[in-house]
Formats: structure tokens, C-alpha cells, sequence
């Protein structure tokens, strides 16, 4: 078991929306240098459980501690500039902006023009390059390249790239893989394993149980919500695992389980099982 | 080397437009028996790209960043009656009537930039009130106040040469105001970080605003800016032509809605150029006036215009597509440049 202080951890968390209960109870770690594989069916909670530790939503209850410090964010600003960067399914969210138009926005680096203060081009597109070729990815060579004209692959490694770029220490990936090919996903594995190198955590959302054995060092599967399994690398088997995550026979079981758990305790779901 | 340049040029936003302006001017000489010296300098239709222009921009703009505005609509008589109410009706000093109808295209684009980042409800709708409701005040402020719905003004000479004088006889000022705004325009959108924000609330302004772009008060702006725009430029025409009507102004929503599509700004916002938005206002002009100087008869424009707009959507919406596919077999992109040339 890591012993450092976690980066990120959360502490009995619950997130409902109006009369709608969707994460219960959540308590969870996650340390520098490592991946958190989040597994679980659709509509189980994941979404919403990153959205919350992004900042989007916040907590009903429950705590949510930096390096051991009491959080709290009012908006994704906030988690963002305490370190914590999403990237979605589909990589960089302005597809018709240039790759290095796109890495900066909102952070755009300035030269001077005469008396004017001008977008530095220059600076922006080699930036942008150098920091994606860091990560492996030698084939984005023109940052005038629109971003919407990039393989899916290309797309999040440049997101994971421009992420760590900005100081993230958090990295959320919501099911990076789920739309690539295997080429392309061996891609953003490759990358994963990269930011783990460089210290950052990384919350990996995944339905591949093959790309989670390969990049989880801790998996954590959620239920309805809740925490249903904790385990770290090497403690179940791939069988197991995906078991767990494709809602076979050992699923049933254990969703069987926390029904009859919930209606004998009031609706409240059974605390994780390590 | 040239190819290379030219697959650059063709995935450009202004591509679309400046050939379309090329192919318009080039049909009407081959098929309209158009003297292109006689052509070229007819002030007729560098005047009305000129008026149309400097409310494009502004449109064209707004739409980069997902938005529309239509009250320009009741802005144009709305500036021309401002100036002719106080200075002409009134006999105010013709600054203080040049001040006014910018003030009133300030507080309209600012009830227009409000009521679309504070509600939920889109900006044609919004504008759509904005406009309806602004005819009514136009009207109803003329008749009460003049009671006409048509004002005399004679302003004084210093102010028509810097608004509304011709030049040589038949070439209108505004040209220069015209051309001016378009050198600041592009120099603000294409070199300045706040074009790259007005680009990236286009294309997604949740996105944009948690990269810390202010999209409330950018959006805000760019609403004070179109409705200013318009009212200027109905200002600009009641001093050139010593009057002004409440009526008017209500085909300039459509032509600059069409020169800014033609012109290569995407629909959905995200995409586009002010140097496309230029030819998109110079091709509709040459299209609506160049007409006149051809054998055609002049009712064939607006098909003209209808067939080029569908195309202008089409191809706009092609490009999207493929910007948002991603890398493309080597084939069907030749493909899709080629239509694009072509169109
Ligand atoms: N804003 C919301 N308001 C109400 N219910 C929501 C909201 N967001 C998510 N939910 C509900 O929470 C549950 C979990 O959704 P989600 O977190 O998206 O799951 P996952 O990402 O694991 O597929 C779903 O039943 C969904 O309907
Ligand atoms: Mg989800």
C-alpha cells in the first residue's frame, strides 16, 4: 500500500440531484505517480463522480482534501487552477481551432508589435509541438494543423500533453480509448503511462478491461453509486475484473447483494469491500 | 511547393468566398457582356458593400462566436432618426446628434448582450424582440415628437465630409470608414489574443469560459458593437442624404446574413475570417448591383444569390465535417477540394 500523503482523497462523499441519490459514500484515495482506474456500467456514477472532483458539481457531503487540506470548489476554475485537468472522450473541444491557437486559449502568449500587444504565432505553435513530441507523438509537426484534423489518438495525447504543460497534478481521463483503435489506443496508453512517470495522478475511466490491467496500479468499481470494490494491482484476476465491469455472474451477484443490503438498511448501499 | 499552398488556401475560411467572387465577376463578363473597366469603377455597388460592410462585420463576428443579431434591422433607421430628430428636427449641434445615435446603438446592444448571457433564450430571439420593439419606438418617437415619419437635416460641412460626402462625384465616404474597419477588425481578430477567445467561444463556451475567457462580457461587447455598427451606419446616411425615413433597413438582416455565410463564417459558429467576411460583402454587392450591368435581366440576381448562399452553406458544412472527421483517406479530401474550387 503507497504510504505518501494522497494527493487527492475523498471522504465519504454523496452527491444527489434533488430527490435523485447518485454517489453515496464514496471514500477514495489517490496518489501522485499513480492510476485510478474508475470501472463501471453506465449510469453507475463515474461521470459524476469526476465532475465532482472537476469541480462541476459539488459534493452534498462528504469531504474533499488536497495533500491533506480541506477543498472546495465553486466552479472548474477553481479545481483547475488547484491542479486538477479533465480531458474528454474526445480530446481538444475546439476542433476548428489551430493546434497552437487551441492549446492556449485563454492563456495566450504575447509579443510585442510596435505599439500593439499581438498573439505570438510562433511561440504558441512550437510550444505546442515540442510539448506533444515530449510525449512520443513525433507526427504533429504544424501547429497551423486545424485540431479536427488529427486522429482521435493524436487528439487526447495533445489534451494529456497540453494538461501536464499547464502544471496539472490531477489528470482525469474520461474513457480516453472508448472510440479508438487499438493503434491509436496503445497511443494514449503509452502517454498515460508517461504522465504517471512524470508524478501526476491519473484517474483513467475505462470500459476495456484489457487498457485497465495495462495502466491500473489501483482499480476502484462503482456500483449504483457506490464503492463496491477497492483493490490494487494484482489483487484480483482478469477474470475478476472483468467480470466486475461487464455485468456478468459476479456482477449480478454483488448488485443482488447491495439490493437486498439497501432495502434492509434503509436504502443506504453496503461500505466498499477491500 | 504550389500545391501545398494551394490545399493551405483551400481549407482557408476566406477560400470559398474570394472564389466565388473571382467566378461572379468572371460569369458576368463572359455570359453578361460586362465591360470590366466600366464595371469596376461603377461607384453603385462598391457603395452598397460599403453601407453593408461595416454592419457585416460586426454579424459576421457575432456569429464566429455563436451568436446572431438581427436587430441591425431597426438599428439603421433607428441611427438615421436619432441624428435627424436632434439635429435636424431639434437643431441640436450635429455632435450632439452624431453622439446620440451611437449612445442609442450602446444601450440597444447592451439590453441585446444582457438579455442573451443572463436568460437562457437564443440571441435571434432576443434580437428578434429588440428589433420588433425598436421599430415601434422609431415610429411612435418620430410621430410624437416630429410629427412625421420623415425628418430633414442639414448638417454642417465638416461633419459630411467625415460621414457622408462623395468623393468623385459618386463614391460615398463610408467606402474609407469601411475599409478602415476592416484593417481593424482583422488586425484585432487575426493578431490579437481576444480574437482567439472570440473563436473559442464559438466553439465551445462552456469550454472557453473555464479557460478563464470572460464569454459574458466579450459576448456583451460584441452585441454594443453590431447594434453601434448599424446605428453609425444610418447615421452616415441621413447626413449624406440630408434626411432620414423610419422605414428601411430591414434587407440588411438578409444581406449581411448572406455576406457573412458567403463570406465562409460557419452557421454553428466556431469558424470563419474577416477577410472572407469582406468578399462575402463584395460578391453580394457585385451579384445585387453588378447585375444592372449586364444584358441579364436584373430579377435573375436574387437566384444568383439563393444558389450561392445554398453553396456557401453547403461547402461550409462540408469543410466542418471534414475538420471534424479527422484525417481523411488522401482521396476524398482531393475530392472535397476540388467541389470546393469548383463551387
Ligand atoms: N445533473 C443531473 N441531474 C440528475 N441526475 C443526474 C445528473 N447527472 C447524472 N445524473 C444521473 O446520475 C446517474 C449516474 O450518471 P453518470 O455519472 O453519467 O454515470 P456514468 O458516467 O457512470 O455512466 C444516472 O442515473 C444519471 O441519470
Ligand atoms: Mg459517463
Amino acid at each position: 500500500m503507497n504510504t505518501t500523503n494522497p494527493v487527492l482523497e475523498l471522504k465519504n462523499v454523496n452527491k444527489s440531484f434533488g430527490p435523485i441519490d447518485v454517489l453515496h459514500d464514496i471514500s477514495l484515495k489517490v496518489h501522485a505517480g499513480e492510476v485510478l482506474c474508475l470501472l463501471g456500467d453506465n449510469g453507475a456514477g463515474k461521470s459524476t463522480l469526476i465532475k465532482t472532483l472537476a469541480g462541476v458539481h459539488k459534493p452534498t457531503s462528504g469531504q474533499m482534501l488536497m495533500d491533506g487540506e480541506e477543498v472546495s470548489f465553486d466552479c472548474p476554475k477553481d479545481a483547475a487552477s488547484r491542479g486538477i485537468s479533465t480531458v474528454h472522450q474526445f480530446g481538444g473541444t475546439f476542433p476548428l481551432m489551430t493546434i497552437g491557437r487551441s492549446f492556449f486559449v485563454g492563456v495566450e502568449p504575447t509579443k510585442k508589435f510596435g505599439p500593439f500587444t499581438i498573439f505570438d504565432r510562433k511561440t504558441a505553435n512550437e510550444t505546442a509541438v515540442k510539448a506533444v513530441k515530449e510525449f512520443g507523438i513525433t507526427r504533429i509537426d504544424d501547429g497551423d494543423r486545424l485540431i479536427g484534423g488529427l486522429s482521435g489518438g493524436e487528439r487526447q495525447s495533445l489534451a494529456i500533453a497540453r494538461a501536464v504543460h499547464f502544471g496539472a497534478r490531477v489528470l482525469i481521463l474520461d474513457e480516453p480509448t472508448a472510440a479508438l483503435g487499438v493503434k491509436e489506443a496503445t497511443h494514449v496508453l503509452r502517454i498515460v503511462f508517461e504522465a504517471r512517470k512524470r508524478g501526476l495522478a491519473v484517474i483513467f475511466i475505462t470500459h476495456q478491461v484489457m487498457h485497465a490491467m495495462t495502466v491500473g496500479d489501483h482499480f476502484a468499481v462503482l456500483i449504483r453509486g457506490a464503492l463496491a470494490a477497492d483493490f490494487r494491482k494484482g489483487e484480483k484476476t482478469r477474470e475478476e475484473i472483468t467480470d466486475l465491469m461487464a455485468g456478468g455472474e459476479a456482477m449480478a451477484d454483488l448488485e443482488g447483494e447491495i439490493e437486498s443490503y439497501m432495502s434492509a438498511h434503509e436504502g443506504h448501499p453496503p461500505p466498499p469491500a477491500h | 511547393m504550389k500545391t501545398q499552398f494551394l490545399s493551405k488556401f483551400v481549407t482557408r475560411p476566406e477560400a470559398g468566398s474570394v472564389m466565388s467572387f473571382v467566378a461572379v465577376i468572371l460569369f458576368f463578363v463572359i455570359f453578361g457582356g460586362v465591360q470590366l473597366s466600366n464595371f469596376i469603377g461603377a461607384a453603385s455597388w462598391v457603395n452598397l458593400a460599403a453601407n453593408l460592410g461595416v454592419v457585416a462585420l460586426p454579424v459576421g463576428l457575432l456569429m464566429i462566436s455563436g451568436e446572431l443579431d438581427i436587430s441591425i434591422g431597426a438599428m439603421i433607421p433607428a441611427g438615421s432618426m436619432s441624428v435627424a430628430i436632434l439635429s435636424g428636427y431639434y437643431e441640436l449641434p450635429i455632435i450632439v446628434g452624431i453622439l446620440g445615435a451611437l449612445a442609442l446603438g450602446v444601450a440597444v446592444g447592451l439590453v441585446n448582450g444582457l438579455l442573451t448571457v443572463r436568460t437562457s433564450v437564443p440571441s435571434l430571439i432576443v434580437t428578434l424582440g429588440t428589433l420588433v420593439a425598436m421599430q415601434g419606438v422609431i415610429l411612435s418617437a418620430s410621430v410624437l415628437l416630429t410629427g412625421n415619419a420623415s425628418v430633414a437635416l442639414s448638417a454642417p460641412e465638416w461633419s459630411k465630409a467625415i460621414f457622408g460626402n462623395l468623393v468623385g462625384g459618386s463614391y460615398q465616404i463610408i467606402i474609407l470608414w469601411w475599409i478602415g474597419l476592416t484593417a481593424v477588425y482583422f488586425f484585432i481578430v487575426h493578431y490579437t489574443r481576444y480574437g482567439n477567445w472570440i473563436f473559442a467561444m464559438g466553439g465551445d463556451r462552456d469550454s472557453a469560459r473555464n479557460a478563464g475567457i470572460p464569454t459574458d462580457r466579450l459576448t456583451i461587447w460584441l452585441f454594443v458593437l453590431s447594434s453601434t455598427s448599424a446605428s453609425f451606419v444610418g447615421m452616415c446616411g441621413a447626413i449624406l442624404f440630408n434626411s432620414a425615413q423610419v422605414s428601411g433597413g430591414m434587407n440588411y438582416i438578409f444581406n449581411a446574413v448572406v455576406s457573412v455565410v458567403v463570406g465562409g463564417v460557419l452557421l454553428t459558429g466556431g469558424f470563419g475570417s474577416i477577410i472572407g467576411i469582406f468578399f462575402g460583402t463584395l460578391t453580394f454587392a457585385v451579384v445585387t448591383q453588378g447585375i444592372y450591368f449586364t444584358d441579364i435581366d436584373r430579377n435573375w440576381s436574387s437566384l444568383i444569390i439563393g444558389v450561392m448562399l445554398l453553396v456557401a452553406v453547403v461547402m461550409n458544412n462540408s469543410f466542418r465535417k471534414m475538420a471534424l472527421t479527422g484525417s481523411k483517406p488522401k482521396k476524398e479530401k482531393q475530392k472535397l477540394n476540388t467541389t470546393r474550387a469548383a463551387a
